[in-house]
């Protein structure tokens, strides 16, 4: 096995994982209305491809554009579409978003599947049915996956990395899948070498999931792929960050401003693999992912395999509901990166890899009052970008923006370990991301103002151009007209132009035979 | 249901302020009762006087600025400060003496510059430097070990000196010079070390009492690195550059430079490196630059001693490092992940 290297800091973290891991993984029925956001990646926005009142099938699409960096999105099952408007959606941002909402009817029809044997596909094929079957990564960053193969195709890839990693406390999502589906993660993984081609593939599992390593590593020997290895690492948080994995695999480092493919290295998540494999195999679209639902104040946290757009709380119920729903707080995502949800209503989403159903009173960081940073630098010690979190708190504080950009704000991958260590308990991540937001919400006013002031300047320049235009046109005019009458006073003076003209050839031969 | 939005993480701290100074306050508990053994309960009557005036002036002016007062009272920071302040004093000083270093510590050191986490210099140092600065009869009556007077004094005749009530001249007799002292003045009349150390003030390696005081505050800081309350690198390096420099000059003339070992153990070189140097608001913050910075403060300390105008130089050799602190951590910012 190829020697690890480390990363710098992190956090070994109370997992929290054997509650959710305790039931089997479960598919979850059907709930009366499935609510789909249009946009559930990272990427541009799709346009809606159906219509109130139309009857959609399982796994047809219902929105989808042309544009590059993104994913259509699937009808998760049957029924009719019965509006298309704004609802709450789960972002930090708290805001609506455009939906289509599906009333379910309960058939389940699916549309027909398009079944070819994956390995008699070329390359360019698999990608183009891994982008129609609207896949995106599914470790929890949504970003699409079709455009990320098809970029690492075209730079060529090294070495595959296949995320099992799961660092995050309480989610066991991916976990559950390794344990139960294996063989497809293998088989997914299979296809990405089939289109990559890739002189090394690595399978990251941490060494806290000994069953989700006993069953891929099964499932490895029952279908061997070339030069595959399966690699255990210790169990610290966030080594299932892409650029922590890569640096605890190869010990690189992706250099400033570039991506993995960059250097060769290609990450993809275990969940995703199992949707690659479905959508090559069965033609399925990415119509439902494996949710964990857990927290303190859940009757019986457990992973349940769920349609999109399901809202949380029919997933709730299905757990066993709240301990006490008054004292509820939920988070989606992991407690380290995760962010709070304001209502039960909201639906799953493709990022959606875990429902933390908490109790208010567990939920640290209340906003208000909080303790001074005293320098003691322990966000240092465990930041994994080496970066100095101190320094971008009090820049970010005192809302010297170009300050935190000098300390490389944008380098922080919002892990929140510093903001675990602090003894001030300093919601650090919370004043980086605001300090973010600031920074995107003035780039792109700049941006706006840029280009109000090259058009204002280009109108300008246009007008000028016409006025000048204009005046020329009068002035040829009026030159124009001030012959003509200097003509007809002429006219007046030699009435016989014939005479005239005559005369004006004589002179010119006079003046020749002068020259001569 | 989920009323307020809070950013994530989720976790529950493992860390508070508060921990951190109940920690460091532990680390001087041993050092503080080697002290109280050697030269008498003074010590302790000067640490709890500068507590009380401490907690007083700090909860004053946060009345003052309309912020919470319990919270910040309670992180003990005030009490740190404090103790490590009347460490500083000489073991039998006036009340008011306690009362004006620690209000300028406060006041002027730790909140007209915001408070806490704001405060450039060393509130303790400041105070500390202020008395040192005007009360210099005070501050340097310094009183001989129990072992050498054969007797100290007691808690009663302690407190009546504090406030004011003894006949100060009465004890006349236990006063004295820190071996620091009076190897400077020693050395400042051509007086070879060897002559110097026949004094009884001097023990094994340095002065008597003093060598085993600065053995417990060691003690303490190896509690603060185990519980990771503090780093090594200011007191490694700090500790390394007194060391360094006290051996070159001392094998150049051990009569005319003490050795490494008594510069060590004398005065406040342990308790400095590990509980002043150390103080994070002031302190420099990057790996790297706290190893400039401690090694900045052993060198100054060094200098003072040997060549300045005070026997020890800890006090200032911190609050000059101080000034440096942004310039340090300007520059010795580590290579952030991706960077070449």
């Amino acid at each position: 096995m190829a020697k690890l290297h480390h990363f710098h800091g992190g956090l070994q973290l109370e997992g929290h994982k054997a509650e959710s891991v305790s039931q089997p993984l479960r598919q979850a029925s059907l709930p009366e209305r499935l609510i789909l956001p249009l946009r559930q990646h990272i990427g541009d926005y799709n346009k809606p491809l159906v219509e109130i009142g139309n009857r959609v099938l399982k796994g047809e699409v219902i929105a989808a554009t042309s544009s590059l960096i993104c994913a259509a999105v699937h009808a998760p099952t049957s029924g009719i579409v019965s509006a298309i408007g704004n609802y709450p959606v789960p972002h930090p941002s708290g805001q609506a978003d455009r939906c289509i909402v599906i009333d379910v009817d309960g058939e389940d029809e699916a549309t027909r599947a398009d079944v070819i044997d994956p390995r008699q596909l070329s390359a360019e094929e698999m990608i183009q049915r891994i982008c129609r079957a609207g896949i995106v990564g599914l470790g929890g960053a949504a970003f699409p996956t079709s455009p990320k193969i098809s970029r690492g195709k075209a730079q060529g890839v090294d070495t595959l990395i296949i995320n099992g990693v799961e660092c995050e406390p309480y989610i066991t999502c991916d976990d559950m899948l390794m344990r139960s589906d294996a063989a497809e993660v293998i088989r997914g993984c299979g296809y990405l070498q089939q289109i990559l081609s890739p002189q090394t593939t690595l399978i990251a599992i941490e060494d806290n999931k000994p069953e989700a390593i006993a069953a891929i590593t099964r499932a490895l020997g029952e279908n061997p792929l070339a030069n595959t290895e399966i690699i255990t690492i210790p169990t610290i948080y966030p080594s299932g960050g892409e650029k922590q994995l890569i640096q605890i695999l190869t010990g690189k480092e992706i250099p400033h401003g570039q991506l993995a493919f960059d250097i060769g290295l290609l990450c993809h998540n275990v969940g995703t693999c199992a949707a690659i494999t479905r959508a090559l195999e069965q033609d399925q679209a990415l119509i439902s992912r494996i949710v964990t639902c857990t927290g303190n104040n859940l009757v019986q946290p457990s992973n349940w395999e769920v349609r999109l757009g399901t809202p949380i709380s029919h997933l709730i119920e299905l757990a066993g509901g709240y301990q006490d729903k008054d004292d509820a707080y939920l988070v989606m995502g992991g407690p380290m990166m995760g962010f709070a949800l304001s209502s039960d209503t909201l639906p799953i989403v493709k990022a959606s890899n875990c429902i933390m159903v908490m109790r208010e009173e567990t939920i640290p960081h209340s906003p208000g009052y909080h303790d001074e940073c005293i320098r003691c630098g322990k966000c240092t010690e465990v930041c994994p970008a080496q970066l100095l979190p101190q320094q971008l708190y009090w820049h970010a504080r005192a809302k010297a923006y170009e300050r935190t950009q000098e300390f490389n704000l944008f380098d922080c991958i919002e892990c929140g370990c510093c903001s675990a260590v602090c003894p001030s308990q300093i919601p650090l991540v919370q004043y980086y991301r605001a300090a973010k937001s600031e920074i995107r919400a003035a780039h792109k006013a700049l941006f706006k103002s840029d280009r109000a002031r090259a058009r204002f300047e280009f109108r300008e320049k246009r007008l000028l151009l016409k006025k000048q235009q204009d005046e020329e046109r009068r002035r040829l005019k009026r030159e124009a007209l001030k012959l003509k009458q200097v003509k007809s006073a002429d006219a007046e003076a030699a009435p016989d132009p014939v005479q005239a003209a005559l005369e004006r050839v004589k002179e010119r031969k006079a003046v020749q035979e002068e020259n001569r | 249901m989920t009323s307020v939005v809070v950013s994530s993480p989720y976790v529950a701290p493992g860390n508070s302020l508060k921990r951190l100074m109940i920690q460091v306050i532990i680390a001087l508990v041993p050092g503080t009762l080697a002290y109280a053994w050697f030269f008498g309960p003074g010590v302790i009557v000067n640490i709890v006087l500068a507590i009380i005036f401490a907690l007083t002036f700090e909860a004053g002016i946060l009345k003052l600025r309309a912020k919470p007062i319990m919270p910040h009272l309670t992180d003990f920071s005030a009490v740190v400060a404090a103790w490590l302040f009347a460490l500083c004093l000489p073991m039998h000083a006036p009340w008011w003496l306690v009362l004006t270093g620690i209000g300028f510590a406060m006041v002027a050191g730790k909140h007209l510059y915001g408070g806490l986490g704001f405060n450039p210099f060393n509130p303790a140092m400041v105070g500390y430097v202020v008395l040192l600065i005007s009360f210099p009869r005070e501050m340097t009556t310094w009183y001989l070990p129990g072992s050498v007077s054969g007797e100290t004094l007691s808690l009663a005749e302690s407190l009546a000196y504090s406030f004011g009530s003894a006949d100060i001249d009465q004890w006349d007799a236990l006063s004295s010079a820190t071996p620091l002292d009076q190897v400077k003045t020693g050395v400042g009349q051509s007086i070879p070390i060897s002559e110097i150390r026949q004094s009884p003030l001097f023990g094994d390696y340095a002065g008597r009492g003093w060598e085993w005081i600065a053995f417990w505050w060691f003690v303490g800081g190896v509690y603060m690195l185990a519980t990771k309350t503090i780093r090594w690198h200011i007191p490694a390096s700090l500790l390394a550059a007194v060391m360094t420099l006290s051996l070159i000059f001392y094998l150049v003339d051990p009569e005319v430079y003490p050795s490494p070992l008594f510069h060590l153990l004398s005065g406040a070189v342990v308790i400095g490196a590990f509980f002043i140097a150390t103080d994070p608001v002031s302190a420099a913050t990057t790996n790297l630059g706290r190893i400039y910075y401690g090694l900045m403060i052993g060198c100054l300390i060094y200098v003072i001693r040997a060549w300045g105008g005070y026997p020890d130089g800890i006090a200032f050799a911190v609050l000059l490092a101080n000034m440096c602190v942004p310039l340090i951590d300007y520059y010795t910012q580590p290579r952030v992940y991706g960077e070449e």
